[in-house]
């Protein structure tokens, strides 16, 4: 059984229960997927299946090396390849649709993405620092403050939290239940906020494995 | 057609009517208590409509034994059983947050006259 399934993040917006509450989804496109590569235990050392993402992409687009990549298994060319695992023996092989009902309602599934790129962020947005009074004279405002001390050890320690980039970063948001699977469209409905823009690719995987 | 719009489409409910800040409604909605269930009215003037889609919200504001009291419904509910409207009132703003520090003859709206 594959235990994973590629998407792309719609966006968010809320369900309405039959009890007046009100959830919050967010929507992603999920599948369908094809697998463009097995792998095993003897061959590989792990057992996982490559997917892709069903999805229209120019020929030109794809490198030559990914086109055979592809033609090797016989499918179209995807934008959006990732390998997730697999529990169990089962006969899933190249040119294999995988869709959302692989999922059901209520399930747990950790969303894997890529988040929001900031830039290059400061103190206070990056690492939560609390920055100084903004009036009264304080001359303290967004700065970092001391970053270590003097004669000992006479360098900053590695690791020191400051100004840098921030975002645009794999992220994992872990055990997010599955509000619904709308197999229709393929949509998959999951609880809470996922990382990333609307339209980013998103690696949705069952928890628990 | 964009997926959200799909999604949000389906939740919609036709049988709500149409109504604008301003109008007096009676919104009835169920209460669960245990397993049973009952419907209670909260009557009020609806100062604010919100969001769009599936996520819209309206508010509702009453006076109840003289103090200000006011609830904001999702309009596509499943516990909204319905909505009256009492009145359509005439007003010149979509927020009608001004009610707030109003009291007595001075909180009263406009009535529109139902030709329109």
């Amino acid at each position: 059984m594959i235990t994973g399934l590629l998407g792309k993040k719609v966006g968010m917006t809320q369900l309405l229960a039959d009890d007046g509450t009100v959830i919050p989804v967010t929507v992603i496109q999920a599948g369908p997927c094809v697998v463009v590569q097995k792998k095993t235990k003897q061959k590989d050392g792990y057992d996982a299946v490559q997917l892709g993402l069903v999805e229209f992409v120019k020929p030109k687009r794809v490198t030559k090396p990914m086109t055979g990549h592809f033609k090797k298994s016989n499918v179209a060319p995807a934008r959006f390849v990732r390998e997730v695992g697999v529990q169990g023996e089962d006969g899933a092989n190249p040119g294999d649709k995988v869709m959302v009902n692989i999922f059901n309602t209520d399930e747990l599934v950790h969303v894997v993405g890529t988040s929001k790129g900031r830039g290059f962020a400061g103190f206070v947005k990056r690492h939560h620092f609390r920055g100084g009074r903004a009036t009264h004279g304080s001359m303290f405002h967004r700065a970092p403050g001391s970053i270590g001390s003097s004669a000992y050890p006479s360098r900053v320690l590695k690791g020191m939290r400051m100004a840098g980039h921030l975002g645009n970063a794999r992220v994992t948001v872990q055990n997010l239940r599955v509000a619904r699977v709308d197999q229709d469209n393929n949509l998959l409905f999951v609880r809470g906020a996922v990382p990333g823009p609307a339209g980013g690719y998103v690696v949705v995987e069952k928890s628990g494995r | 057609m964009n997926a959200l719009d799909l999604v949000e489409k389906q939740q919609l409910r036709t049988d709500i009517p149409e109504f604008r800040p301003g109008d007096t409604i009676k919104v009835h909605v169920k209460i669960k208590e245990g397993d049973k269930e009952r419907i209670q009215v909260f009557e009020g003037i609806c100062i604010a409509q919100k969001h769009g889609g599936a996520r819209e919200t309206f508010t509702v504001r009453k006076m109840s034994f003289g103090h200000g009291v006011e609830r904001i419904f999702p309009l596509h509910s499943k516990v909204i059983d319905k909505i009256e409207i009492v009145r359509s009132g005439r007003v010149r703003r979509a927020k009608l947050y001004y009610m707030r520090a109003l009291r007595g003859k001075a909180a009263r709206i406009k009535e529109v006259k139902a030709a329109q």
